[in-house]
């Protein structure tokens, strides 16, 4: 049971954000021990949804990546605020959270169309693609800085049995997530795409499908992060989304998820999203420089990737 | 596509592009005019075949943005007042980046990752060398930048030269053709006794040197440098590389063309403020080019395989 469950990579990837954890709570002089975790569930919430949808993409196989996350979570957050216009009510939150839902959906249909029609690889056209969602958000945005209803700033902020709201939340999109990978037909589909095209299109994969669908779950849950991203933060930014592009990527990776795809785990995403983030607030609380903060960081996550690979490209 | 079709639909969208400049303002077709138009070009075209050194191998490099911004504080900082231990610098950053092409083929690691990581680094690097932004650009730099050629502008005729060196290094030069055909296929080259980790490598290095000249270009012409100049380079390099005809995959790229898809992407900032876009949506507008000329390049080469149907 033990040797069974230490085989597994993310438990690694755990390992080491607890030992990351000791680290930093030993030496932290302000919030203590409980102030950490909390932050580090809050930040890695929002690291995990994304995440997740970053997974997805990456499991369709060598290529597919999503780089539009940030353009996607920027739109999403600052358009749905926009709509809510501050106002309170449940109905509102809901037609907030319905925008920032269909700005997702409607991000990753234009991915996918682009990807598909135009046979773009995918960095490129997600890359041109978030150009033009960055550029609706600075118009839609012009520098207004519009506040969350209280009601939703409360919520993402709040705890619940004392843990973060956003944290239940994500927790409950990743067994969700590991439902759809493990026991239904989709996550078959997903990981048969991702380990050989070619072979899964003869088999009878609905591979277009399965493609579709990947990538507007990408988007949708970039749409979500933003949205909950901005109610958390009081507000949208238009950079508010720039650090997901790196972290959606190396959770996958950290997390065991095999970067050629075809292989992806949930539970490590979870993992790498909480070590990333102790380690980043383990340098903070050395108080080094932001360049040095910067450096570590970077060699790191380096080091990580260059630990858990198999040497030897195929 | 063949290399002769290639290379035609970067020069098509750069014509089409610098004649619709020269019609909306005709002052632009001068001396003065060009070199204002194309006058940040060169270090963007730099960076672009750095870029495409690397995309050549089958990678792709998310870290040039901050590494020119890196090298851009390198040449503001030490080049200008200790120009030994600067060059020491630069030359210490060609070697990390020829070890990090050595740890990704060695550990068979995805390059979008590494220099994902690397791009921290560089920017850390950077902040550390020059806090806050600053410095000054060595004389012979600053020079080299502002001089006036007869006949073209400095940024033509410095394009020309790096699209005319770079064709004959990478297309023309055994090694240029080894790293293509590496990119094309590793392993005839392993079986052919060629060892992928020095290949990699020398790639990896070949692309830190362009990296190296861009920022050193660039501080040339702004005369100072931030930790955060170049950021944009990243994508604009990617950018450059695939609106210049090359492809992701197989070592299938064009050094002329990318050189082209640089002065093309440089122009277009131009070309959008001068019919009065809003700043809005000005990268907005570059991601439509892009998607543009890749719709274009579609129905080229499926017009091309209807073609070769019917012969």
């Amino acid at each position: 049971m033990i040797a069974a469950l230490f085989s597994r990579a993310w438990i690694w990837a755990f390992v080491a954000a607890g030992i990351t954890f000791a680290f930093t709570a030993a030496i932290g002089q302000t919030a203590g021990g409980t102030g950490l975790l909390v932050a580090a569930l809050t930040f890695s919430a929002f690291s995990v949804i994304v995440g997740l949808g970053q997974m997805f993409v990456i499991t369709l196989g060598p290529g597919n990546v999503d780089l539009s996350i940030p353009a996607t979570m920027t739109l999403a957050g600052t358009v749905s605020l926009k709509y809510m216009g501050g106002a309170a009510g449940a109905d509102v939150a809901l037609v907030g959270l319905l925008v920032a839902l269909g700005i997702g959906l409607g991000a990753g249909i234009a991915n996918f169309a682009l990807i598909k029609l135009l046979r773009i690889p995918p960095i490129i056209a997600t890359l041109a693609s978030s150009f033009v969602y960055l550029s609706l958000a600075i118009w839609s945005n012009r520098g207004i800085r519009i506040k969350p209803p209280e009601a939703l700033s409360d919520f993402a902020i709040g705890r619940s049995l004392g843990v973060p709201n956003v944290a239940w939340l994500a927790l409950v999109i990743a067994v969700l997530a590991w439902v759809a990978l493990n026991r239904a037909a989709y996550g078959r589909n997903l990981s048969a795409t991702g380990q050989n095209l070619r072979a899964a299109r003869l088999a009878g994969v609905p591979v277009d499908a399965v493609r579709a669908i990947t990538y507007v779950l990408c988007a949708g849950l970039a749409g979500l992060t933003g949205f909950l991203l901005s109610c958390f933060s009081g507000g949208a930014a238009l950079n508010m989304g720039t650090e997901y592009l790196l972290t959606s990527i190396a959770v996958v990776v950290i997390g065991g998820s095999s970067i050629g795809g075809g292989r992806s785990n949930v539970p490590g995403i979870w993992a790498g999203a909480l070590f990333l983030f102790l380690i980043v607030s383990m340098l903070n609380s050395y108080g080094l420089g932001a360049g040095v903060r910067l450096l570590m960081t970077g060699v790191i996550i380096i080091a990580i990737v260059a630990a858990g690979s198999r040497p030897q490209r195929s | 596509m063949r290399p002769n079709l290639r290379i035609l639909l970067p020069v098509l969208s750069l014509a089409l592009l610098l004649g619709a400049v020269f019609v909306i303002q005709p002052r632009t077709m001068s001396y003065l005019g060009l070199n204002l138009l194309f006058n940040l070009a060169v270090p963007i075209a730099l960076a672009t075949v750095a870029q495409m050194i690397i995309i050549m191998v089958n990678d792709i490099d998310l870290s040039v943005g901050t590494f020119v911004s890196f090298v851009a504080c390198v040449t503001a900082t030490w080049l200008n007042d200790a120009p030994l231990i600067g060059a020491a610098i630069l030359a210490a950053s060609v070697l990390a980046y020829a070890g990090l092409g050595a740890l990704i083929q060695a550990r068979g690691l995805p390059a979008i990752v590494v220099t994902l990581g690397m791009s921290f680094v560089w920017a850390g690097l950077a902040l550390m060398i020059l806090p806050s932004p600053g410095g000054a650009s060595p004389g012979w730099l600053r020079w080299l930048m502002t001089a006036k050629p007869p006949v073209a502008p400095m940024a033509i005729v410095a394009s020309v030269l790096i699209a005319g060196l770079t064709h004959l290094l990478i297309m023309r030069s055994s090694f240029g053709t080894v790293l293509r055909g590496f990119g094309g296929n590793e392993r005839t080259l392993a079986r052919a006794g060629w060892s992928l980790i020095r290949l990699r490598a020398s790639a990896y290095a070949l692309s830190a040197v362009f990296g190296i000249l861009s920022g050193m270009t660039l501080v040339g012409l702004s005369t100072a440098a931030d930790a955060n100049i170049a950021l944009r380079y990243t994508l604009l390099s990617i950018a450059g590389v695939i609106l210049g005809g090359g492809e992701f995959t197989g070592g299938r790229i064009s050094p002329v063309g990318a050189v082209i898809g640089a002065l093309t992407l440089a122009l277009a900032g131009s070309f959008l403020s001068f019919i009065r876009l809003s700043p809005d949506w000005q990268i907005g507008a570059q991601g439509i080019i892009l998607i543009i000329v890749l719709a274009a390049r579609l129905l080229l080469s499926v017009r091309r395989r209807n073609r070769d149907v019917a012969a």
